[in-house]
């Protein structure tokens, strides 16, 4: 087991390179870092050529990618383009904002998709059952923003029919200092909903499908026909061994998440990864983009990385050799 | 209690028997109790029928029993499924609202009425889905919205099967280094934040053209069905009949191609079903982020955009396009769920 994961580990350190080469060179070849500033009549020649020379913009690709590493290890990420801001302690920020908001959705979207998706299979094909899976169905088809958008109206509505402020709709800042957990979670608590929305519509489904397939193995079968409760049966010996898969998929999906909460976060200007890439990307700034695909993608294989492990310590029946 | 207990005990069994009879390729036997409607009455007819039909007359009647194609076997499966079959039916009817867009409304999609702006729906009027801030139509502009969204996705769906088909049959077929490096890009791929990757691309190479937001949506959607074919292709190797091909001096191409790509059909269909519903949503997102298709041309993730700003007044605005894709992607997942119990029993979603 500690041989496995020393080995995943050492496995991983390849990928990440591939990735940092890959990332680099997408991001490169997809354009001149500086024709937006080329085309500004109020950026004068000597401007774009000092910050050309500061990030070393004239030299061949592999010798940039050589001082971009170099950046990344001892100038932490390095600075923007166009400012020279450093930028780390703003992805620090925006990661940190981001954890919360995750973290929160998917315990919670874990406990009711479990919830859910346990009751469904017990109930195979009763109503509750064909509603579960129509609404999850009904869950993956929508649109997230749009979730997100109609959850902000529908608040903000009720803030000015009633002027009982239940929740924020945007931002994340303090309103009120003295109470700053409760302000935050007034802030959070939407794009939290929204994102628990989808997560349940996902996990439901593998939680039915993974628990069905444990109530019709032979054994959970011995255990009824040895005359042990329902209510045993299910909970001692299906519904633990249901929760295996289920372990996996949240792993993975979690590492996706940090990347993936980027139209929540706009939709509700919630100071996160997702937001801040967007203003990057909007401003073409290749340098906080790199920086952010390279975290995000670290933060995937780290998670992909758990989850594996994770599959073994609780499955024995997985053989690492 | 103990009666609830049996019949759920009896499910297992019954559902194993389906799969069974659908799955080791004996349907020709087996399925003919539900089968077409004209078969019923052959069976009818021969059971009236005491003495021994000669050979002859049985082939002038068509009574002799039918081979049928993998292809009927599953259309007949398919039928059953009632609800892919509505949510087949209504998709082609959104599908055919987008195409023929221009017949269906008085309006043209850019055209303006700065006297008429931001109208809530009405029927007198011809304006269903309400008007924008500049007066346009907001029904025409979503019927073109269909047009551009759904067009992006069916480019997507068709480039990334090729590709991902293409790379899954080789990985597959070939095994050994080719397989260990083209899985291991697939890998690769699938670590990176497909929607950041995607937003990057779209920001920088897009340009805002509708095709192209398709060709780059369809470079990193082809991952999934690569692992698929793989694992089928593998299996698939190991088969007499590919071994015969091989003996018979066929070509490795012919023997993908010809030999065992029509095996790996099913999750194939699948799979390029299910990605044009991911590929709606997706494309969605970037247009809506500003990063995806760019106006004049309207696409349903874009209007949403558009409309955001004045949602709080004009609800329409907002929930029309939305719902729209809701249900285009809504069809599509059950049309998927239908077509995999019919084409892919082997894959058979437990929710059927």
């Amino acid at each position: 087991m500690v041989t496995y994961v020393i080995r995943r580990l050492l496995f991983s350190i390849p990928v990440i390179v591939a990735a940092s080469i890959i990332i680099f060179f997408f991001v490169s070849a997809a354009g001149d870092p500086l024709a937006g500033l080329r085309q500004n009549p109020r950026i004068s020649e000597q401007t774009i050529q000092n910050i050309s020379d500061r990030k070393h913009l004239d030299e061949s690709l592999p010798v940039q990618y050589g001082y971009w590493v170099n950046d990344v290890f001892t100038n932490s990420f390095g600075t923007t383009l166009l400012q020279d801001t450093p930028i780390w302690p703003d992805l620090k920020r925006v990661l940190a904002n981001t954890m919360q908001l995750i973290i929160a959705a998917e315990i919670l979207s874990v406990l009711i998709a479990i919830g859910i998706g346990v009751y469904s299979a017990v109930k195979q094909y009763s109503a509750f059952d064909y509603l579960a899976t129509t609404t999850s169905f009904l869950g993956f088809s929508t649109p997230i923003f749009w979730l997100a958008l109609i959850l902000q109206v529908l608040v903000t509505n009720l803030f000015l029919s009633t002027g009982y402020r239940l929740f924020y709709t945007s931002q994340l800042s303090a309103v009120d200092p003295a109470n700053f957990w409760i302000d935050r979670i007034q802030h959070l608590a939407l794009p939290v909903l929204t994102l628990t929305v989808i997560g349940v519509a996902q996990f439901t489904r593998y939680m039915r499908s993974s628990m069905l397939e444990v109530i019709n193995s032979d054994y959970v079968r011995t255990a009824r026909a040895k005359g042990l409760k329902e209510s045993r049966v299910i909970m001692k010996h299906a519904f633990r061994n249901a929760l295996i898969p289920l372990v996996t998929i949240v792993a993975i999906d979690f590492g996706q998440l940090f990347g993936g909460a980027i139209a929540t976060e706009t939709v509700f200007s919630l100071d996160g990864m997702g937001l801040y890439f967007i203003r990057a990307l909007e401003v073409r700034d290749i340098y906080p983009i790199m920086a952010w695909l390279m975290v995000t993608s670290v933060i995937i294989i780290v998670f992909n990385l758990i989850a594996d492990v994770l599959y073994g310590v609780l499955d024995p029946r997985i053989r690492y050799d | 209690m103990t009666d609830a207990r049996a019949g759920r005990a009896t499910e297992p069994a019954q559902e194993a028997t389906v799969t069974q009879e659908t799955g080791t390729g004996v349907e020709e036997r087996t399925s003919s109790p539900q089968a077409t409607p004209e078969e019923p009455t052959a069976v009818a007819t021969r059971s009236t029928t005491t003495e021994k039909p000669d050979l002859e007359e049985v082939q002038r009647e068509g009574l002799e029993v039918e081979s049928r194609s993998v292809w009927r076997v599953a259309w007949s499966r398919f039928l059953r499924h009632k609800l892919a079959m509505g949510s087949l039916i209504l998709l082609l009817l959104i599908f055919a609202a987008g195409i023929f867009a221009p017949l269906l409304t008085p309006y043209g999609f850019a055209e303006q009425d700065l006297f008429n702006p931001t109208q809530g729906p009405t029927v007198e009027a011809r304006h269903f889905f309400g008007t924008d801030q500049l007066g346009r139509d907001y029904f025409t502009r979503v019927l073109f919205g269909i047009r551009t969204t759904v067009r992006v996705a069916l480019i997507v769906a068709l480039l990334s099967t090729l590709i991902g088909t293409v790379i899954g049959a080789i990985a597959g077929y070939f095994g050994g280094w080719v397989d260990n490096a083209l899985m291991r890009l697939t890998d690769l791929i699938l670590t990176l934040p497909s929607l950041a990757v995607l937003l990057v691309a779209a920001a920088l190479l897009g340009n805002g053209i509708p095709e192209r937001v398709a060709i780059i949506l369809a470079l990193i959607f082809w991952t999934q069905l690569a692992r698929i074919i793989r694992g089928v292709f593998l299996s698939l190797r190991e088969k007499e009949y590919v071994e015969a091909a091989k003996a018979l001096g066929a070509t490795d191409i012919r023997i993908i191609f010809r030999h065992m790509l029509p095996n790996a059909v099913g999750p194939v269909v699948v799979n390029a079903t299910l990605v044009i519903a991911t590929a709606i949503l997706v494309e969605a997102v970037l247009s809506f982020l500003g990063f995806g298709v760019q106006p004049p041309t309207p696409a349903l993730g874009q209007l949403i955009d558009d409309g955001k700003g004045q949602m709080l007044q004009a609800w329409w605005l907002v929930v029309f396009p939305g719902i729209t894709i809701v249900l285009i992607c809504l069809c599509i997942n059950f049309l998927g769920d239908g077509l995999r119990d019919a084409l892919d029993p082997t894959q058979r979603r437990t929710s059927a």
